[in-house]
């Protein structure tokens, strides 16, 4: 017993040796040895890669196809939320006047209320400019010569001003305007916008749930991709390891396949997205016209289409490496 | 170089396969390890290549403690070995020169140099010039020397084979095991386990003084020049 106590004592210090072959090249070449390394894992995993081109295609599919779900998502509620933004700055409030008073005394009323200090702006659209704009947009022109009389009232709008973004504020106006007696209603139209804002946050919150399990989905299918390419490989792995290859120098090829089937998805999703929003463009760019809005699409800038090229990539690396962890254990040399 | 000091190795399974195993080898011997299958030959190499861990005893591999041996460290254990094995464990999709340059690949050496140190160890078994054809297109006895190509062509200071023989007829046989004597005229430790006792005697008749190491049951029964 007394002996193998001492030579255990012994042995962390003769361990020490093994170690050493690497600290004589000195730090310089340990780190072009890394670089050669690297730099031939990149490679020969690219060269695999193609090699299997029709089981390579079948995976770098399903992950584009993930990616640009998750990436349109995200392209979605940027647009959302510009849309909805721009709404809000167009916040107004619409005073429908009663029907007995003129066109004279709206006019008079709108002149009053220009005095304001909270109203940056009042457009004051009369019977007769109301009934002209419902009968070129309604389509019910014809109707409307039926009737005897305009039945439309004059309409104020009022722009607040710019300072008044707090909705207490808003709704104090709003309820002043109401209590003057040539008003038969005055209405805001914020209501909506703050309705639709809040459920833009649902849908926000529903797509980056979405978008996540997306993304961990990317990180499945290449770790799947690589553990079958693993299993494939086992007896190169282990004749390997039997000639003293470090797990490190045996996993990096499959880190960096990894790497690629990410990346060439993420290329491929931004190709599919690029190619969605330029052929809803138009559409959408019509619609906009006829709501008479500035709304432009928004495409995906330079920095989020790096994002979006990293964060495949980043997943395709995080499955590789989920793989390495449980599967390159069990490859062990009988 | 290589110390057995009181091993065992005991499977959960299987009850114990090694029993209480020391000897020793110096630098430069070249040492027999004979039995019936079932004795522990292949057990005993794979506890020295850190395949098995020993469950008790101490076996030291040029003065260092394999037995309990860190995970990380293996690799590097490995490469001061040459094994050699009975199934060749070629990769059959890779030229003869990609499988010999193999274990240098691994340990980081350099392009212009692993290509000089494969020609070398090829010169020595006698397949320069084949080194662009695939493992198949080869004889049995030509891979068995791809696979001891291979094994020597980091300069281990240990060569492990485990029958290595065992697939070849009786003089390609001969042929490996005179590999074998001219690795240990160079200062190479060789411990090969072999069933073949003919062949054995036949090489201590023409070179004698080797080891022969015999077990049975997991026991070392004789331990003999």
């Amino acid at each position: 017993m007394k002996s193998v106590r001492k030579n255990k004592k012994i042995i962390p210090k003769k361990l020490k040796p093994l170690k050493s072959t690497k600290v004589k090249r000195g730090v310089n070449s340990a780190f072009i040895m890394q670089f050669h390394l690297h730099r031939d894992a990149l490679i020969s995993s690219l060269t695999r890669l193609l090699r299997t081109p029709f089981t390579s295609a079948m995976a770098i599919a399903v992950m584009a196809i993930a990616i640009t779900l998750a990436g349109s998502f995200y392209v979605l509620v940027n647009n959302g939320q510009q849309l909805v933004n721009s709404l809000q700055t167009g916040k107004q409030i619409s005073l429908f006047l009663h029907e007995q008073v003129s066109d004279q005394q709206a006019k008079k009323f709108a002149q009053r209320l220009q005095s304001n200090k909270q109203i940056a702006d009042v457009v004051l659209i009369s019977k007769q400019q109301a009934l002209a704009e419902f009968q070129q947009y309604s389509g019910f022109g014809m109707a409307l010569n039926a009737l005897a009389t305009n039945p439309l009232p004059a309409v104020i709008q009022v722009f607040p001003e710019e300072s008044l973004v707090d909705a207490q504020q808003l709704t104090a106006l709003l309820e002043q305007m109401q209590r003057a007696q040539q008003v038969d209603l005055a209405q805001m139209d914020m209501d909506w916008v703050v309705r639709l804002q809040s459920m833009m946050q649902i849908v926000n919150r529903v797509l980056l749930l979405l978008s996540v399990l997306l993304a961990l989905a990317v990180a499945f299918v290449t770790g799947n991709t690589i553990r079958l390419e693993l299993q494939a490989r086992r007896d190169e792995v282990i004749v390997n390891k039997l000639v003293g290859a470090t797990n490190h120098f045996i996993f990096l090829p499959f880190l960096y396949s990894g790497f690629w089937f990410g990346f060439i998805s993420g290329l491929l999703a931004w190709g599919l997205i690029l190619l969605m929003l330029l052929m809803i463009n138009t559409p959408v760019e019509q619609l906009s016209l006829l709501y008479q809005s500035h709304f432009e699409l928004h495409f995906m800038s330079f920095i989020e289409s790096l994002l979006l090229l990293s964060a495949a990539s980043v997943q395709g690396i995080l499955g590789a490496l989920a793989v390495a962890y449980y599967q390159l254990r069990e490859f062990k040399p009988e | 170089m290589l110390t057995f000091d009181h091993v065992f190795k005991r499977y959960a399974e299987a009850g114990d396969v090694l029993v209480d195993v020391s000897f020793h080898l110096n630098k430069g011997e070249m040492a027999f390890l004979t039995g019936h299958s079932g004795a522990g030959k292949s057990t005993l190499l794979k506890l020295v290549a850190a395949i098995e861990q020993c469950s008790r005893g101490q076996l030291l591999v040029d003065g260092q403690n394999i037995c309990r041996m860190n995970e990380r460290q293996i690799p590097f254990l490995r490469r001061k070995l040459g094994l050699i094995f009975q199934d060749y464990k070629l990769l059959f999709d890779r030229s003869v020169f990609d499988n010999v340059a193999l274990p240098l690949v691994v340990s980081g050496v350099r392009h212009y140099e692993i290509a000089r140190r494969v020609r070398a160890a090829l010169d020595k078994v006698g397949l320069l010039g084949k080194e662009h054809k695939f493992p198949l297109a080869l004889s049995g006895g030509e891979q068995q020397r791809i696979g001891i190509a291979r094994a020597v062509v980091n300069k281990p200071a240990l060569i492990l084979a485990d029958e290595p023989t065992g697939n070849l007829d009786p003089e390609l046989s001969a042929e490996i095991m005179h590999l074998f004597e001219q690795f240990k005229q160079v200062g190479v430790t060789v411990l090969v386990a072999t069933h073949d006792i003919d062949l054995i005697t036949r090489l201590q008749y023409t070179q004698p003084g080797h080891k022969r190491l015999q077990l049975e049951q997991g026991r070392l029964i004789s331990h003999s020049l």
